[in-house]
């Protein structure tokens, strides 16, 4: 028999990587600019964590490793950006696959040692789940209701104009894109250090791309956000509970679900926003693009 | 105070100068990240930059080039028509794999029939296979909007447990003993992609790949379509009052790579690769973008950034021999060459100037 409350902490642990890159890449897309290194970050959060986690033995010391690596990974990306005025999908790309190689380098020695044990927190819960939750208010209240959230949507929205006011369009960017990183970093982190308990080469397995389709999925707020990764979290338990159950599916179909289930939403989020009659969708305004000032 | 000022128009020396900057850094950077792990950088960068060509084991390791080379050119080549188009994209290694699936369904349905008509029709199921897959991001983009970047690079996931799926299933080889993997296509004469000239390493692909750059040299300087494609590249809104439909180009574009990449995987499957594995796919979709930027988008420098590439790959296997160096350093080398590039390029882009503040 399958138990609500079982399924239901199965789902929270599934959904957490994905709800911490894509509340993180939420930030950073509101600011304005679209990161496609997200993979990449997680995977370096998900060894320097368990790096730094196995060295020390303490899985919340990794937790915070994690976070300073993808914040310090994700800085190659802003210099690109906005110091260099790169392109931000083709950084974005490189970023991830220099992310995806630095961590395979830099793993080989860390292959087939476990991850420090995780004490429980309150009722059962993993403490990253929660604070992954509280992240969501948190999130929601900087961008709707504070005032730094105010002008990060602002560069985000129309950056000459934000300029124009005198913030700093480059310096709030900046800021955004080092916090997604290392948002990015503590749901690899927890991918290593929490549900698999090693390091293995690739174990971010696309999640960083998931996050970025549950973003334009939320449409761009943070409650959308948790919703999605919670949809992606309900996929992969019932494929893992398919699985267990011996369903006559091969298993390489079975693990396809996540996937196309993405594709699927990311299919009916978009057909929504392209054919809906309220004028102009919620995608930022300057999404994407680059700030260039002449004084 | 320095500043940037953009340019009307794409500086032209630059444009060759960054790339070999580009390479300079990434040596530069990588001998020292190899120095940091312990190893002797400058023989580090001997060995995967000089060796494979010049070095004891030149004569194996000469005809990998235009192994490795043929399917990065052919895969990026389609890739950089989409680019220069604002088509991302991403899902080049999907459409490969695919593509090398279907190919190699054709073999295996066949077998063991000997006919001269059997490569030739791989061929084209490779090429319908990978359009097909890239028709899919392109029709969702078209139709609902959705994200080509987004959906091409979930198919790459999906793809990949396809192909699995096939190895241990529908297309296992029967007299394999139970292990995985299909029939080895290079002891099927009829379906095999052998190396046509001895020591060379050049098989179909291999000119698959030189009509590739040839046609898409056509394609985007000497044809209406390719000056459409250039046009919504630069100016979209400016290119849509011409007349172009951009729908028509997203098709034209993944369409286009897909079935690049998916020719690309059946050379692959048919001659080096040899059979259907789980590990069908080994980054070459991936690497092909690096290709394409590094050859600025153009036929030619593709060709180049190509054969470059591929080097890395050749020189890092035998680095990892002879320095034991670790396999991924390749990667690292391949992501931070794109990064120095990207970053090099504001030198096209833009002058910079020095104003002394009145």
């Amino acid at each position: 028999m399958i138990d609500p409350l079982s399924v239901f902490l199965l789902l929270l642990s599934a959904s957490t990587p994905i709800l911490f890159a894509a509340l993180g890449e939420l930030v950073v897309e509101r600011a304005g600019v679209l990161n496609l290194g997200v993979e990449g970050m997680m995977i370096t959060g998900a060894l320097s964590g368990f790096a730094v986690a196995h060295a020390t033995g303490n899985p919340f010391a990794g937790f915070l490793g994690a976070a300073v690596a993808g914040a310090a990974i994700s800085l190659l990306f802003a210099a690109l950006t906005q110091a260099f005025l790169a392109n931000q999908v083709a950084s974005g790309l490189s970023l991830t696959l220099f992310g995806l190689g630095m961590a395979a380098m830099f793993g080989k020695p860390l292959e087939g040692v476990k991850a420090p044990p995780m004490p429980a927190g309150p009722f059962g819960i993993n403490w990253i789940v929660w604070l992954g939750l509280l992240a969501v208010p948190a999130i929601w209240w900087f961008l709707t209701r504070s005032r730094p959230g105010l002008v990060l949507r602002g560069v985000g929205e129309n950056h000459d104009a934000a300029h124009a006011l005198g913030y700093d369009v480059r310096l709030t960017r900046l800021a955004a894109i080092a916090f997604g990183g290392a948002m990015a970093g503590i749901g690899g982190a927890f991918i290593s250090i929490a549900t698999v308990l090693q390091w293995t080469e690739g174990m971010t397995a696309g999640a960083g791309w998931i996050a970025l389709a549950i973003v334009v999925f939320s449409n761009w707020t943070a409650v959308g956000v948790l919703a999605g990764a919670w949809l992606f979290g309900g996929v992969t338990v019932l494929q893992l509970r398919l699985q267990a159950a011996g369903v006559n599916v091969p298993v390489q179909l079975l693990s396809m679900a996540p996937y196309l289930a993405t594709i699927i939403v990311l299919v009916l989020i978009s057909g929504r926003q392209k054919y809906s009659r309220r004028a102009g969708a919620a995608a930022p305004g300057s999404l994407g693009r680059n700030f260039h000032a002449l004084r | 105070m320095i500043q940037f000022v953009p340019r009307t128009d794409a500086s032209g020396p630059w444009q060759i100068a960054t790339p070999i900057l580009a390479v300079l850094a990434t040596m530069l950077t990588g001998g020292l990240l190899f120095a940091l792990l312990g190893h002797d950088p400058v023989a580090a960068i001997r060995t995967i930059f000089w060796d494979p060509l010049f070095g004891m084991a030149a004569s194996y390791s000469r005809p990998q080039l235009l192994v490795k080379a043929a399917p990065l050119i052919l895969i990026a080549s389609g890739l950089a028509v989409g680019f220069r188009a604002g088509v991302w994209n991403i899902g080049a290694e999907g459409q490969y794999i695919i593509g090398g699936l279907c190919g190699a369904g054709v073999a295996l349905a066949l077998y063991p029939l000997d006919a001269f008509w059997i490569f030739p029709a791989m061929v084209v199921a490779g090429l319908a296979g990978g359009w097909a897959w890239g028709m899919i991001p392109a029709l969702l983009r078209n139709w609902f909007g959705a994200s080509e970047i987004l959906v091409s690079l979930m198919l790459v996931y999906v793809a990949q447990r396809v192909a699995a799926w096939m190895a241990f299933g529908p297309m296992k080889n029967p007299e394999g003993f139970g292990f995985p993997g299909s029939r080895n296509l290079q002891q099927y004469p009829s379906a095999s992609n052998p190396e046509l000239f001895a020591n060379t390493g050049a098989h179909w692909g291999v000119f698959a790949a030189l009509a590739a750059v040839i046609a898409t040299w056509v394609l985007m300087s000497r044809h209406i379509r390719g000056f459409h494609i250039r046009a919504a590249g630069t100016a979209p809104r400016a290119a849509r009052f011409a007349g172009v439909r951009p729908q028509v180009l997203v098709a034209f574009c993944l369409g286009l790579s897909g079935a690049l990449a998916g020719a690309a995987g059946l050379f692959e499957v048919a001659g080096p690769a040899g059979q259907v594995t789980d590990k069908l796919g080994t980054g070459y979709g991936f690497t092909a973008i690096i290709v394409a930027f590094l050859g600025r988008l153009h036929p030619v420098g593709i060709l180049l950034a190509g054969l470059l590439l591929a080097l890395t790959y050749i020189g890092g296997e035998l680095a990892q021999l002879t320095m034991q160096l670790p396999a991924a350093s390749v990667q690292v080398f391949q992501g931070m060459l794109l990064f120095f590039l990207l970053g090099f390029d504001i030198l096209t882009r833009f002058r910079i100037v020095r104003r002394v503040r009145a």
